[in-house]
């Protein structure tokens, strides 16, 4: 769509126009960037976003807090559970609610395990985006034992939507937690080949070192978080810094960069997971059997089975369905770390059954906003690498 | 704790004050937004984590455009509400926070709130001759069909599609 601010209103005549997207290979969703070439280097990147935009704040004004969570599924669809997470989260703060033993640990997994699917398809993706094919095939065998895992949980594989405020949607299998331990072994192993094929391959570094390397000082002014913010020197963690789903029990550690550039983002990512399977792995050996939501039916809905053989249960599912949590007035803002950075939900309440204002603070929104700064002067090929480490999802930036 | 020290440098500045659930919200007057902006910057709270803003369709001021603070040495965060009226324009803090140029567009895009020195101030999700901001609460969820509300005025269900109805 032609307007006033497209550039070539701004062209002296020797750049080319080269438009990445909205439908290109490597935007893996779907966004725009206007590139002004001056030969093979970039002069100036814009980007045009909103192609994925549905409106999910206008929608949650008029949805129930409960019906809220399936959209939390469509901001990063490569993590949903992190999304669910990190949404019941805001409303149980707002409620200020505690959850059970059980269904605390269980998020934290399910979160962990979103991580390493996230870093996965991140790293994988970009390798094959610069042209290492190899490395996505190993990894992606991992991502699919991940998805089997949430597929047994919760019944979906992508859009899972496994959380429920105050607790889960339901138990995890009997099945769940042995081949979850399998997993682990099978991914640290996965994890090492990955580290084999990228980590001291010389092309892999012609190709990532230098790219987009950014200071710390720049990366906060930028808004940066996440592995994008750490890539750069700074150990901001939210499950260190500000603990929440007592991450602040479980023996961690936080890798950091020196440059920002596209190569210590992949580093840090790839000891992420290493660090994601250590706290599942203290998370599984703490699991013992309980309750996953909490017991209190202005909440949660009570169990079926109560539903049509108990008055009072009906009516509390009635009442739920119908008239919604009863919700104090107030606002809150909550933020939790997912595998892009922080992922914030700002929720404004009158005590209706909607939410007055939901907003979603999007980590990869204000790290694409940096796009323009970390590619000009360079080639095409590098706004690849460049793109793909940032791990832009079109669904959690437009949302 | 910041809101002490705010009203210890500035006494007489916030409108008003409050906790809730651990969370911090100072509210400004538009005039002296800056004046707070430039404290909190010396205070250490660098990093803009959110920009937002949210419409009180019968109130006056209408709008609070919303700011979070986070202090990355002491983890300490601040919610800055600013309210404005319809029209009024808040003083732009692209110059400073890098951030905000996004989240500013964002702001204008949705609910119609000028930023004043934004170097490019245009909608962010929605292109450029979309009728209306859609955030505001007297937009309609069912805003009809976006590409053909301008040529027949009507939306293809007749308003009819509304989830509060």
């Amino acid at each position: 769509m032609l307007n006033a601010h497209t550039p070539t209103a701004a062209l002296d005549g020797d750049r080319m126009i080269i438009n990445l997207g909205p439908s290109h290979p490597i935007t893996h969703g779907t966004l725009r960037i206007i590139l002004e070439l001056e030969g093979e280097f970039i002069q100036r990147a814009t980007p045009e976003i909103g192609y994925l935009h549905r409106g999910v704040e206008k929608l949650g004004e008029n949805l129930s807090y409960q019906q809220f969570i399936p959209l939390t599924d469509r901001l990063n669809y490569c993590s949903s559970m992190q999304n669910n997470v990190g949404y019941v989260e805001a409303v149980e703060k707002l409620l200020a609610l505690k959850i059970p033993r059980r269904a605390q640990l269980l998020r934290v997994i399910v979160s962990e395990l979103a991580r390493i699917g996230d870093h996965l398809v991140c790293i994988g993706i970009n390798a094959v985006d610069i042209g290492a094919f190899t490395a996505f095939l190993y990894l992606f065998k991992q991502r699919e034992t991940i998805y089997d895992l949430f597929e047994m949980s919760s019944g979906q594989r992508l859009h899972t939507s496994f959380t429920r405020i105050g607790g889960l949607m339901r138990d995890v299998p009997p099945e769940f937690v042995p081949l979850c331990g399998r997993f682990l072994g099978e991914c640290e192993a996965a994890v090492d080949e990955m580290e084999a094929l990228l980590t001291r391959n010389p092309i892999w570094h012609d190709r990532t070192r230098g790219v987009g390397a950014m200071s710390v000082e720049e990366a906060v002014n930028w808004g940066y978080t996440g592995p994008c913010l750490r890539a750069s020197g700074l150990a901001q963690d939210l499950r260190k810094a500000q603990p929440y789903l007592g991450y602040d029990e479980f023996d961690f550690d936080i890798p950091v960069g020196t440059t920002g550039d596209v190569f210590d983002r992949y580093l840090v990512r790839a000891e992420e997971m290493r660090q994601s399977l250590r706290i599942i792995r203290q998370a599984l050996d703490r699991l013992e059997p309980g309750p996953v939501i909490v017991d209190d039916y202005k909440v949660a809905l009570p169990p079926k089975e109560k539903v049509y053989t108990r008055m009072e249960s009906l009516i509390h599912h009635f009442k739920l369905v119908m008239h919604g949590i009863e919700m104090p007035v107030g606002e809150v803002y909550s933020a939790t770390e997912a595998a892009n950075g922080e992922l914030g939900f700002y929720i404004v309440s009158d005590g209706g059954k909607s939410p007055y204002r939901i907003r979603v603070r999007p980590p990869c929104l204000p790290i694409f906003s940096s796009f323009d700064l970390k590619v000009k002067g360079r080639l095409i090929a590098d706004a690849v690498a460049e793109l793909g480490a940032m791990n832009i999802i079109a669904g959690e930036l437009d949302r | 704790m910041i809101l002490d020290r705010i009203d210890a440098q500035f006494p007489g500045l916030l409108q008003d004050r409050h906790g809730f659930r651990g969370d911090a919200t100072a509210v400004v007057p538009r005039g002296r937004f800056l004046e707070l902006v430039d404290f909190l910057f010396q205070e250490g709270f660098q990093f803009l984590v959110d920009l937002t803003a949210v419409d009180w369709k019968d109130r006056e001021p209408r709008f609070d455009v919303v700011y979070h603070w986070c202090n990355l040495a002491s983890q300490e965060r601040l919610r800055v509400k600013v309210p404005v009226g319809e029209g009024q324009a808040l003083p732009s803090l692209v110059s400073r926070f890098k951030t905000a140029d996004w989240y500013e567009r964002e702001v204008w895009d949705m609910f119609g709130i000028p930023f004043e020195g934004h170097p490019e101030l245009r909608r962010l999700l929605m292109w450029e001759d979309y009728p209306g901001h859609p955030l505001r609460k007297d937009y309609p969820l069912d805003g009809g069909d976006p590409f053909c509300t301008q040529d027949t005025g009507t939306s293809y269900a007749g308003g009819a599609r509304s989830l509060q109805d």
